[in-house]
């Protein structure tokens, strides 16, 4: 029976460690969002509720469609990414100063998000169509890097740094996997570290002047502390005052006083080390770094080239979305505007995020199959 | 298998490297989480606890003014102020512009009124508009969420429900200023204290102000209130029981009207000041306001001076009144007698001067009692050039004059009897003979207050008990249900012959009741009223047409009935003219109005029990 031994593949301690981060995550945003749910409007944790289980059939089609068949859609998944990106900008919603999100229906979505997934996606399937068993040359990665480009500059234009970056770090992961010729590469990450002011002279100007300054907070929070250090500030008194045992579920005051911002959103996990203290704190990280050292080995158990490309992109963002977020709650990474997955209030990045996962699932089970 | 395992090799190497590197970054994250929380942790809790909980300063209300028949001279009302907690303001600029069009207050004001608090503790508040209407209230409380820094505080404002009246005694309330910060006085006392500033209000304001309370509360970011952890309630300030009798305090305002001048009304055998008019003066609701600096300067620099308090600070020469002391040292040092005469031609030639009376013609035969009665200037040359100037310089002293009378208001001028020594101290010249002339007449350098007059007449009336004069009456302490009443105080019995005072007293009655006495303007067909007029020069110019602003001041000084004396008064009118025509009527209409209202009403306030403490300790 093939659903019988599909069941039997599916890995279900993975699957517990997700719910059990999601549940936490629907907790800490009852509690942020405790004192302002307004009696009309639907409280944010039911919310979330509902995108989890939208989430979970994402997982599921993850889990139970070839990843080589999403592999093959991966180039006109990318267009598709492309295509929204580009609608962003001529239709999009501003918020922050920023211009993110599409209105589909009563929806908003935003694009960036599936970006970053597809470009990773388009990534594998053409280091895995052409496979360079003793890495790249820079004339093979020139379509790679194209790949990389076009969303990335897309996505700066929104902008929407955060994202550009896991974009760009995702990519830089996936290219250090697959080797770029060794010599060339020494050579050409010397040359960068050259051109590194002159690039990041160009970058500055650049910048928006709200970017310029989360980088110069980032720097020295306490300089401003009403004005843009603020968020760091709190936060990480927030996170100081949970202590051992944290204040509490709902006991938060960092978070029920409104000292927090974005705190159902990309500071929730302010919220979390205020109410569950260092002990939370320490099965939070534990819980995360089991899934993403069971995504590795998902990779590296994985039976081809592809799988093997697929799966380690797949973990490694999901990674550099934990490191930056808690990262920039605790103040030692800039504050960029990225949620933490499966913690944060917001359906795009848990969907996204939620199908990445299942694809993991389907590379894990495959493995024991023979086409 | 095993070669795509072989093929693989080199790229699960790399994931390994990978997974060690994530496993790196996330014991870096649980270090620092490690540090933050237990390492840092009680630093942040109480960084948490600081942004959470504040310490507010409750205001007590201040002790309630009243009369000596329990009229209200002062209260509170409740105020609705619109406060700034500067280190919960986010965006100063965009809430300036915000609050400007609903408080009706341009935004340089609000920029000023901020500016003044900039030596507050950031977390307390700075008021930048008093009395908000309710309308205004309702609309900032709705966008209180939105305002972060912004509160309604409600606070007891100082209301005067008589305005200008005894404006001067009362005075006015304001915040404690930094210099009085630095004073023992005031220790203690938080910033933006409202304490009193002026009149009674300043001198009793450690009884009147009561202690302020402090409440603990939880604040959200904005700094708005979420819930209160405790409470100290504020102790509210005793009521004080002034001696003023408000009715007759309004008839003394009116009977000198618009014109700039001063008038004391005393309980002749207690001291306590029934009355007590400065003109012009200021209403005192305006200036327990938080004014701005301009409006403030505008007031100070009034080129009529209407925050000085002229009874008590005003000095100027005491005219034909200084008569009364004159005659008291002559007959106590003998140079003159009852029956001594002199002939007055209308003038005295001294050195190479005249000293004119004021009557040209003269006052023909002149004894002590007509020189009273009529106010013979020749007659009192004569004798001043005979005592010199020192000895009048003592019984001026004697009475009180360049000394302060003590009344319990701030700020009392001492006024000036000039000496020989005097002279040669502060002039450094010797005293010319001539100069004595013109203090026999109290003219020249001779300076003193309205209220040093009407002591000085006080003296006479009460034969020769000097009683310091007050406005205190009683304190009611709410806290220990008790009301103190304080005894008059004597400050001495001046040595004067009964026979002396007797005569003078005689010369008085004449001055109001004789056909040719210089106060008939007072006469009365209620009571028996004896008084003294004066005329005091402005110095500089003499003689008839001079504008009103170099008129001379009239003076009159009276007590009533002349048997058994209990009110004793002195007007001032500043350019007013002669004292007879122009200040005698102002006391003879308040004589009236006391009669008039004696018996009619009952003493005091009301208190649950009396206890008679000695006022010494005030």
């Amino acid at each position: 029976m093939l659903k019988k031994s599909t069941i039997a593949l599916f890995d279900w301690t993975a699957f517990a460690i997700i719910i059990f981060i999601l549940i936490t995550g629907v907790l800490t945003i009852y509690s942020a969002t405790y004192a302002n749910t307004g009696g009309n409007t639907t409280p944010l944790y039911l919310k979330q509720i509902g995108w989890i289980i939208t989430g979970m059939l994402f997982l599921f089609a993850g889990a139970f469609i070839d990843y080589q068949t999403i592999s093959k859609y991966a180039y006109p998944l990318y267009a598709l990414s492309l295509i929204l990106l580009i609608l962003v900008i001529f239709i999009g919603n501003s918020g922050f100063g920023a211009q993110r999100w599409l209105s589909i229906g009563g929806l908003t979505f935003q694009p960036s998000e599936l970006a970053k997934l597809a470009t990773a996606l388009a990534l594998t399937r053409y280091f895995s169509d052409y496979p360079a068993r003793y890495g790249y040359t820079v004339k093979e990665l020139l379509f790679p890097g194209g790949l990389i480009a076009l969303p990335v500059l897309l996505v700066l234009k929104q902008p929407d740094l955060g994202t550009a970056l896991i974009t760009t770090f995702v990519s830089l992961i996936l290219i250090y996997l697959v080797r770029v010729r060794s010599r060339l590469f020494g050579f050409s990450t010397l040359l960068l570290l050259m051109l590194f002011p002159f690039a990041w002279h160009i970058f500055w100007e650049n910048l928006k002047e709200y970017q310029k300054t989360r980088l110069l907070t980032f720097i020295n929070p306490a300089a401003d502390p009403t004005g843009t250090g603020y968020h760091v500030i709190q936060s990480k008194i927030a996170i100081g005052s949970g202590g051992f045992w944290g204040k509490g579920v709902l006991e938060s005051t960092q978070s029920h006083l409104n000292f927090l911002p974005a705190r159902h959103t990309d500071f929730v996990f302010a919220v979390f080390a205020e109410e569950w203290g260092f002990f939370g704190v320490l099965v939070l990280l534990l819980l995360y770094v089991a899934l993403i050292s069971w995504g590795l080995d998902v990779a590296l158990k994985a039976r081809d080239r592809l799988g093997i490309l697929m799966a380690s992109g797949i973990i490694s963002i999901f990674a550099l979305y934990c490191v930056i977020n808690i990262g920039m709650t605790i103040g030692i990474v800039p504050v960029v505007g990225i949620p933490l997955p499966f913690m944060s209030y917001g359906g795009t990045s848990l969907i996204t995020t939620l199908f990445s996962l299942g694809i993991l699932f389907n590379i894990k089970k495959k493995r024991y199959l023979f086409s | 298998m095993m070669d795509l395992q072989d093929k693989n090799r080199g790229l699960q190497q790399r994931i390994k490297y990978l997974r060690a590197v994530i496993i790196c970054l996330f014991a870096m994250i649980l270090f620092r989480g490690w540090h933050m929380q237990i390492i840092n942790g009680a630093y942040y809790k109480r960084l948490a606890e600081n942004n959470r909980i504040r310490t507010v300063t409750l205001p007590p209300l201040r002790g309630i003014i009243y009369d000596r028949h329990g009229e209200v001279l002062a209260k509170n009302a409740p105020s609705f102020n619109l406060g700034l907690v500067a280190a919960d303001v986010r965006n100063l600029e965009n809430t300036i512009k915000r609050i400007s069009p609903v408080i009706g207050l341009p935004a340089e004001d609000i920029k000023e009124r901020i500016a003044s608090g900039k030596d507050y503790d950031p977390f307390s508040p700075v008021i930048i508009k008093e009395g908000l209407s309710m309308r205004q209230v309702a609309l900032i409380e709705s966008h209180a969420w939105n305002l972060p820094g912004i509160g309604i505080f409600i606070e007891g404002r100082r209301e005067y429900p008589n305005s200008a009246i005894a404006a001067h005694l009362l005075g006015y309330v304001g915040e404690v200023t930094p210099s009085q910060l630095k004073d023992e006085e005031y220790a203690g006392e938080p910033l933006g204290r409202i304490v009193g500033q002026n009149g009674v209000e300043k001198v009793y304001d450690r009884f009147l102000r009561g202690g302020v309370g402090k409440k603990n509360i939880e604040v959200d970011a904005a700094g708005h209130e979420r819930r209160v952890l405790n409470v100290m309630e504020p102790v509210s300030g005793d009521s004080i029981i002034l001696s003023i009798d408000l009715k007759l305090q309004k008839t003394a305002e009116e009977a000198l009207g618009d014109r700039a001048g001063a008038v004391v009304v005393m309980d002749t055998g207690t001291g306590e000041v029934l009355a007590l008019v400065s003109h012009p003066a200021f209403d005192p609701n305006v200036l327990s306001k938080r004014l701005s600096p301009k409006v403030w300067q505008k007031i100070a620099e009034d080129p009529a001076h209407p925050l000085n308090n002229r009874a008590i600070q005003g000095t100027y020469p005491p005219g034909s009144v200084f008569k009364i002391i004159m005659a008291s040292a002559g007959l106590e040092e003998g140079y003159i007698s009852e029956d001594n005469k002199i002939a007055c031609s209308g003038g005295m030639s001294f050195g190479r001067r005249v000293f004119r009376d004021w009557k040209t013609e003269g006052h023909g035969i002149v004894d002590l009692h007509k020189a009273i009665t009529e106010s013979c200037d020749v007659y009192f040359y004569q004798l001043g050039n005979r005592m010199q100037i020192d000895t009048i310089a003592k019984y001026a002293s004697l009475f009180g004059l360049g000394e302060l009378t003590g009344i319990d208001l701030p700020s009392e001028k001492k006024g000036l009897v000039p000496s020989i020594q005097w002279k040669i101290e502060t002039k450094k010249e010797r005293w010319y003979p001539g100069e004595t002339l013109s203090v026999s007449i109290g003219q020249g350098y001779l300076s003193v207050t309205p209220l040093q007059q009407a002591v000085t007449v006080n003296t006479v009336a009460n034969s020769g008990v000097t009683v310091r004069p007050r406005t205190l009456r009683a304190l009611m302490s709410d806290r220990e249900k008790r009301r103190f009443v304080f005894p008059p105080v004597e400050t001495k019995r001046i040595h004067i012959q009964e026979h002396t005072l007797d005569l003078i007293k005689k010369g008085l009655y004449s001055v109001v009741n004789d056909p040719g006495g210089t106060g008939s303007t007072a006469r009365s067909p209620m009571i028996d009223i004896a008084g003294k007029t004066g005329t005091a020069q402005v110095i500089g110019r003499r003689g008839g047409g001079q504008p009103h602003g170099f008129n001379d001041h009239a003076w009159f000084v009276a007590f009533a009935p002349v048997k058994k004396p209990e009110i004793t008064v002195a007007v001032l009118v500043e350019h007013g003219g002669h004292g007879g025509s122009v200040a005698a009527p102002v006391a003879r209409q308040i004589i009236e109005e006391y009669v008039k209202n004696k018996g009619s009403r009952g003493q005091g306030v009301k208190g649950s029990s009396v206890r008679e403490v000695g006022g010494s300790n005030l």
